[in-house]
């Protein structure tokens, strides 16, 4: 608050008049000049230039208001001529704006606005703002923000006019490494004349990528684990729908998309019966209820339609597509079609930081933990537990297992429905960090076929496999190619695959002619 | 060892003397009929066909077309494929790049390249636009893209023996991959926006009435006459074959028959029909964009077979015709319950139709006749039994079947 105090002149109308009209370069310089000395009425008007509510004539600007035109000096209501013309902003503009913006935050009482204001302006440093930007480093007592200001200042006085201030600027951002900082060196080093100052820029840079690089490779290897999980969550249920008892089960992906919807429901019931303070256990709450929503869901279906249509797979295939339309439209009925917005709990929003330019997101560390919950509780379900034991006994020979008493009609409704349980699960999960909306299911139904096909049927080992290797094999060609030409390579990728080895990753060993 | 004869059922004829009829009705209704209620009756009177239901029509034959073709591979081969959305989509790019060109100068820009390349400042075709200017070479493209593509696909996936639900995902993937590749501006397909805004067909403006007509009628013609190419190739030997692949193809394959050919054909076959297709459709419509290869889409060729009743080849034609029928209305008038009714739509004909329309009324008409045993009943109770033993249901059986109740492992 120190330097609004310090102001000595505010906004004259002169200077609105400068930044309204005119080239956009001189206005931008107006605009500079004009945030070191400002007041609250220089930050309203800026405010309203970035609002697109001003308009100017030849001798006077005006700032609209709920139609009506004030003085943007005095505040005093004025009448605006029809001759008045819209101020036009373009992007150089806008961006100068966005600074001058922040410029004017970095007077703020809270920290978090402070640095958010000194990030901002790092990005677009300009050599004007320097003695603000020192008045600010003098008032400033958060250390964290003080760093950041310090590089704000560097970052300005790189592009200043003095030679000795670039190169002390260009040899002080090298121990920054972050990948803006090398954004922006790299930005100067086009312009850079001076031999010097090229040299001092290109060691910083080569400093910078040197700390960067590990950075980059946790990082491809972190989202790439990060996708394999999502997709292992997504085809784990599927791996027994499809894998154990070989239903297609086209509507997997709507399945998923109501535990995602069921978690939106938690989220609304603890917003509305709750204590405040409760609020972040919701998604605690809302695991169990979207295991059951999804299973019971998936129970229903079983016994209505899959269990007439056993041993027919195509036909599965179709009528479970009906399904999967049905349940989207239903959705879309009780939901409205546009996506619902699912917040992260407090816990889990931010990231851990580990390196300068590799800040792993709480959510996605969760759900790679969640996934693996997931799967381990499966396999102790399937492989140690007497629902378990039924589930396989009836995979591989239904009749003898029916001669041992076992009600197979039942089994397969309990495993249909524990598939589609585990189906809700990931569309919990999913609702943390993609949109929640009817279309859900339908972007992670091919996908998830993949994964299974790919790891062979029948076999959770090799859909653990298969969702991990393509999950960061996805993630390195994304690094190179571009998201769509990755997804695209691995999906070819995937049918060649296929074609070589028919049975997935693990082949079930039999000597069926048919397999 | 003996040299007892093979004796071959006898082949019967093409069409019935009731079919060729109505084939004949048909022909004429699509050649003359509609064009004269469309054209010369006037806009008043109750007969007069409106622009809206040329249009309409025209898709739907369209769509009959690729019901036609899914029902070459999946209702008498066996084998389901959720890719011909691709091949429809290819046939219609293919087209679509042709149009593009005979826009000219006329786009928004005044440029010789068509609107979206100069929107991505490209300054040049490139090469796969290559051939687009001539209508010959398009007419070409549009047969052999989408054959080369379902060849080489196919070869491999059929050499490797990936069948049944398997070749349906690869196939889905396929597709999926396809779209995600045209979605892309880089490709040269026009991204997002496709193709649209054509303006005229070999010189002839496309919008004009007699320009409608005459597509309407190519795209009966070309209806009439893959019916009856499927016909011919369902009643040959090589139809046959397909057939026995279906209902058993390891047995097949031990008769010393290898499948790989007759299924490549029949899906190359299959997929060019698609393109057809899709190369008719897109002039009538006026657009093509990525989303025709949307999973939705080939999987809805799919019922509008099934609908019908798969392995007659009337009955997908029937189906494409009552299912978009059905969409077009109800769209329009209940937009929100339509998803509801397709849904139902699916889960309907495979529980309780498996045989669609066609064999529905099939069933009543055979109970109201209660003809006596067909002269070769024998052979296919034998046939039902041995497949039966298999545990695999013989389908289209040719004479209407006396026993009703179908049930069994059908895939």
């Amino acid at each position: 608050m120190l330097f609004m105090a310090t102001a000595v002149h505010a906004l004259t109308a002169d200077e609105a008049k400068a930044i309204a009209s005119g080239e956009s370069e001189s206005r931008i310089t107006a605009l500079n000049k004009a945030v070191i000395t400002a007041d609250e009425k220089t930050a309203a008007f800026i405010q309203a230039m970035s609002d697109d509510a001003v308009k100017y004539t030849e001798d006077k600007v005006f700032v609209i208001k709920d139609d009506k035109g004030y003085d943007p000096v005095t505040g005093a209501e004025a009448k605006v001529p029809d001759t008045a013309e819209d101020v036009v902003n373009n992007n150089l503009m806008r961006g100068a704006l966005d600074a001058a913006q922040a410029a004017l935050k970095l007077t703020s009482k809270d920290d978090a606005v402070r640095a958010e204001a000194a990030q901002a302006l790092f990005k677009e440093p300009d050599e004007s703002r320097i003695p603000m930007v020192e008045k600010a480093l003098a008032a400033e007592t958060n250390p964290g923000i003080k760093a950041q200001l310090q590089l704000v200042r560097a970052a300005s006085m790189l592009t200043s006019a003095d030679k000795a201030k670039r190169l002390a600027a260009a040899k002080e951002l090298g121990a920054n490494s972050s990948p803006d900082t090398k954004l922006l060196l790299n930005q100067r080093l086009a312009d850079e004349t001076e031999p010097d100052v090229k040299a001092a820029i290109i060691a910083s840079i080569a400093s910078i990528d040197g700390s960067l690089v590990w950075g980059d490779r946790i990082n491809a290897v972190f989202s790439g684990i990060s996708l394999g999980s999502v997709l292992l969550l997504a085809a784990l249920g599927l791996a027994i729908t499809y894998g154990l008892m070989g239903v297609i089960n086209m509507a997997h992906g709507e399945l998923m998309m109501i535990g995602a919807y069921a978690t939106y429901v938690m989220q609304g019931i603890f917003q509305r019966y709750m204590p405040e303070a409760a609020f972040g256990w919701y998604l605690v709450a809302a695991i169990p209820v979207a295991f059951l929503a999804s299973a019971l869901v998936g129970a229903v279906l079983e016994r209505g339609v899959i269990r007439f249509l056993y041993g027919r797979p195509l036909e599965t295939l179709l009528a479970t597509w009906g399904i999967s339309l049905m349940l989207q439209q239903l959705v879309r009925s009780l939901f409205g079609a546009q996506n619902v917005g699912v917040e992260n709990p407090g816990w889990m929003s931010g990231g851990f930081t580990m390196l300068s330019n590799v800040t792993l997101p709480w959510n996605r560390i969760c759900i790679i933990i969640f996934a693996v919950l997931v799967l381990l509780a499966m396999g102790w379900l399937i492989g140690r537990t007497r629902l378990g034991l039924f589930v396989r006994g009836v995979t591989q020979n239904r009749p003898i297992a029916s001669c041992m008493g076992v009600n197979t009609a039942r089994i397969d409704t309990y495993a249909f429905a524990l598939g589609s349980g585990i189906a809700g699960l990931a569309g919990c999960a999913l609702s943390q960090i993609g949109n929640v909306g009817p279309d859900l299911g339908q972007s992670y139904i091919v996908d998830s076929f993949m994964v299974v096909v790919m790891g062979g049927v029948g076999q959770l080992a090799g859909t653990v496999y298969a969702a991990m290797g393509l999950g960061i094999l996805n993630k390195f060609i994304e690094g190179w190619a571009g998201a769509v030409l990755a997804k695209i390579a691995v999906l070819v990728f995937i049918i060649i695959f296929i074609q070589k080895r028919p049975q997935g990753i693990f082949a079930m060993k039999g000597r069926s002619a048919e397999a | 060892m003996s040299n007892t004869k093979v004796v071959l059922p006898t082949k019967g004829p093409l069409l019935s003397g009731k079919g060729w009829t109505a084939f004949f009705v048909a022909l004429i209704v699509v050649c003359a009929v509609a064009p004269v209620l469309n054209m010369v009756v006037p806009a008043g009177s109750p007969l007069h066909m409106s622009d809206y239901a040329v249009a309409l029509v025209g898709k739907i034959m369209c769509y009959a077309i690729c019901a036609l073709a899914m029902d070459l591979i999946w209702g008498y081969t066996g084998i389901l494929s959720l890719g011909h959305g691709l091949f429809f989509a290819l046939g219609g790019y293919m087209m679509g790049m042709y149009l593009m060109r005979q826009i000219g100068r006329d786009g928004n820009y005044k440029s010789d390249l068509p609107d979206f390349m100069v929107f991505l400042d490209w300054k040049t075709l490139p090469w796969h636009w290559t051939f687009s200017d001539s209508f010959i070479a398009t007419l070409v493209l549009i047969v052999a893209v989408p054959g080369l593509i379902a060849f080489v696909f196919g070869f491999f996936a059929f050499r490797s023996r990936i069948k049944g639900v398997y070749f349906s995902i690869i196939t889905q993937a396929m597709t999926f991959a396809a779209m995600l590749l045209f979605f892309r501006n880089e490709t040269g397909f026009g991204g997002n926006n496709g193709f649209t805004d054509f303006k005229r067909i070999l010189g002839i403006p496309i919008a004009t009435q007699e320009m409608r007509m005459t597509l309407f009628a190519l795209t009966g013609l070309t209806l009439l006459g893959f019916f009856l190419f499927a016909r011919w190739l369902i009643g040959s030997k090589f139809g046959r074959v397909l057939q026995a692949i279906r209902d058993a193809e390891t047995r097949v394959m031990f008769s010393g028959y290898n499948p790989l050919p007759y299924k490549l054909t029949i899906w190359v076959i299959s997929a060019i029909m698609c393109g057809v297709a899709g190369a008719l459709y897109v002039p009538q419509v006026g657009i093509i964009n990525p989303g025709e290869m949307s999973a939705a889409n080939s999987i809805e060729i799919a019922i509008w077979a099934a609908v019908g009743g798969r392995a007659t080849l009337i009955g997908p034609i029937i189906g494409a015709f009552i299912v978009n029928g059905a969409k077009s209305w109800l769209t329009v008038a209940y937009p929100e319950y339509w998803l509801y009714f397709l849904g139902a739509l699916f889960i309907a004909v495979t529980l309780f139709l498996p045989n669609g329309i066609v064999g529905l009324v099939k069933k009543w008409l055979s109970r109201e006749k209660a003809v006596p045993a067909a002269p070769n009943a024998g052979r296919e109770e034998a046939q039902r039994a041995m497949a039966a033993a298999q545990g695999v249901e013989p389908e289209a059986l040719h004479a209407p079947l006396i026993v009703t109740e179908v049930k069994g492992a059908r895939a």
